[in-house]
């Protein structure tokens, strides 16, 4: 049993092949980033895996239930929650209140509940709320918990962000290039953010991110693409060492 | 200014988040629960009216102004719980039962309009909640053996177990009492998951999505709580005008009901009740001043020139409303002297992804 599967993935967008036959498996437990140059496709496979685009071809397979007949909510669901790269938050509402939309997918009250706020609703409230606040505490968001999103640094609205994809309890995390945007010190505290996920949350990464000394530092596999198809896979020190890979970025010798 | 210690998650679900919310909507309370004895004849009227058209209000803002789906076509859904309310009543059914029809048959229509709307966005939405306002009243025009066409139909008083509401102040009881439980139902509901739903539905519909919202569910969900919200109000309606005929329902209605919610403050619940109280006080003022001006001045559509332009104004200059306009004061004083400029300003991210919309 597989944990993670893409099967032979593509889309196209009339002429042009996005995503062009990718396959890639994912243990559980990795830290697995996908790199490439701009275009090559990575963030147009993470909005497949969403559901976002229907593919033209191929599979995706999470713990062995196919994902491309469901529909983008019953991803997250399934326990796939996912960041944006240009950061898709609610901006007018607090961040407590971002976080508390990430307790979507375990909402356990009924609408006539909610209607009269029962016991049942006020005792969910809570619970919910305590969850939130785990996370808050994870990400030491705790003095940003009721200031608007509107109003607060980009490198902060980033860790709201996962924040917000934690509080769904993921199984598998898909991260958008976590670092862009942020300075050398906050990409610092992503990746150790990135590693505790992986150690003390049990949970799954799949990122695409362009950092390399990010990606050398938490990936256990990495995949670079290039032009919609995977031209490596390895561990970070085999990829970026792979004459492939460096055609992609640098060209060839003339 | 207030700081508010907290020491238990219950602080930040509970309603009045502390004592100054009790004593305000308490006093508040007392002094429309006292209205009967307060007010004349002529402002318990108009009370009646306020409190009618802020239960629309509530509907119209959980769609609107919580959801982010436009809707230019209310006015038809009140006219399906007018007319429900109105034809049970003609039948012999107790009111108790004919009101929560009059709801629920809204609210069936709502689903019907809500389906299709799932794929409708912005503008066209507008379009097409126009056109379903047209359909229905041309249907109530047309279908004479039902709904009396044209020459309209009497509604009688409320009948609550065979004790007739036939006074200003009974009927306003009743008005009261269902615009409270109309307005702590949505604020309930939007302290829940459901209300948590609609806002980020409203924000950002494909993060939403990501977080596992059902956008086809919850958008007909918002559609159907609305539509039966305005058909409660469509019933008191009935009993209020005790007449009902189709030119009641026309797409001026549904503009003059979508003022209430951008006037009050989209987003608030305040704001439906600001916004009905400021649609219903507006007309009042416009007669009074047609006295002062010159005689020959004032032409017949003053009023809609004068709600046209203040919804203008409102957009262009206060897009939070009358509700937000209140809050920028009170936090003025209670800040005083540090209040800034921008301090509402809703900014736009600088780099949304574009193609995902």
């Amino acid at each position: 049993m597989s944990f993670f599967r893409v099967e032979n993935l593509g889309i196209r967008f009339g002429g042009v092949v996005a995503v062009d036959g990718v396959s890639f498996e994912v243990k559980r437990g990795d830290v697995y980033t996908i790199i490439g140059p701009n275009g090559a496709g990575k963030t147009t496979i993470f909005n497949l895996i969403g559901l976002l685009y229907p593919a033209t071809s191929g599979k995706i397979f999470f713990q062995d239930r196919e994902l491309t007949n469901q529909s983008p909510h019953q991803v997250a669901d399934l326990g796939i929650a996912r960041t944006f790269q240009n950061i898709e938050l609610f901006e007018h509402a607090t961040v407590l209140q971002n976080l508390l939309i990430g307790r979507h997918r375990h909402r356990r009250t009924s609408l006539w509940q909610e209607l009269l706020f029962t016991g049942a609703a006020r005792r969910a409230e809570v619970a919910q709320r305590e969850a939130v606040e785990q996370v808050i505490d994870f990400l030491e968001l705790a003095k940003y918990r009721d200031s608007l999103v509107a109003g607060l640094p980009y490198g902060v609205r980033k860790v709201v962000e996962l924040g917000r994809a934690l509080a769904t309890e993921p199984k598998l995390l898909l991260l958008d290039e976590p670092s862009s945007g942020l300075n050398p010190e906050e990409t610092d505290d992503m990746a150790f953010w990135i590693e505790d996920i992986k150690k003390h949350l049990g949970v799954t990464v799949l990122m695409v991110e362009h950092d390399m000394n990010l990606v050398s530092r938490v990936s256990d596999r990495v995949l670079a693409l290039n032009l919609g198809a995977v031209i490596a896979e390895g561990t970070a020190a085999e990829v970026q060492a792979h004459p492939a890979v460096i055609e992609a970025y640098l060209g060839k010798a003339a | 200014m207030r700081f508010l210690f907290k020491t238990a998650y219950e602080q930040d679900i509970r309603l009045a988040k502390h004592g100054g919310h009790l004593f305000w909507y308490g006093s508040l309370m007392l002094i429309l629960l006292a209205a009967p004895w307060w007010a004349g004849e002529y402002v318990l009227s108009q009370l009646h009216f306020i409190c009618i058209y802020s239960i629309v209000g509530f509907g119209l803002m959980l769609l609107t102004g919580f959801t982010g789906q436009i809707s230019l076509g209310h006015a038809a859904f009140l006219a399906v719980g007018a007319y429900t309310e109105a034809l049970m009543q003609a039948a012999g059914v107790p009111f108790v039962v004919s009101i929560v029809c009059a709801a629920l048959f809204a609210g069936a229509v709502g689903v019907i309009v809500g389906l299709p709307a799932l794929r409708l966005k912005g503008i066209y939405l507008a379009i097409a909640t126009i056109a379903f306002n047209v359909i229905v009243e041309e249907i109530i025009t047309r279908w004479h053996d039902l709904t009396g066409g044209n020459e309209g139909r009497h509604v009688k008083p409320v009948d609550l177990f065979g004790w007739k509401l036939e006074s200003d102040a009974e009927f306003y009881y009743l008005c009261l009492a269902l615009t409270v439980i109309c307005c702590i139902a949505c604020a309930n509901l939007l302290r829940s998951p459901t209300g948590r739903a609609f806002v980020a539905i409203r924000d950002s519909e494909i993060s939403a999505s990501c977080m596992g919202v059902n956008l086809a569910w919850y958008k007909t969900l918002s559609f159907t709580l609305s539509a039966a919200l305005t058909g409660i109000g469509g019933a008191l309606y009935a009993h209020k005008l005790a007449f009902i005929s189709p030119e009641q329902f026309t797409l001026l209605a549904s503009i003059e009901l979508i003022t209430i919610v951008i006037i009050g403050g989209i987003g608030f619940l305040h704001g439906a009740v600001l916004g009905s109280a400021f649609v219903i006080v507006l007309p009042q003022l416009i007669s009074i001043a047609k006295d002062w001006l010159p005689s020959g001045t004032a032409p017949s559509g003053l009023q809609a020139v004068v709600f046209g332009v203040i919804l203008v104004l409102f957009i262009i200059f206060e897009p939070l409303g009358l509700y937000g306009r209140w809050l920028k004061l009170r936090t003025y004083f209670e800040l005083f002297p540090f209040y800034r400029k921008g301090m509402f300003r809703r900014q736009k991210s600088y780099m949304k992804s574009e193609r995902l919309r």
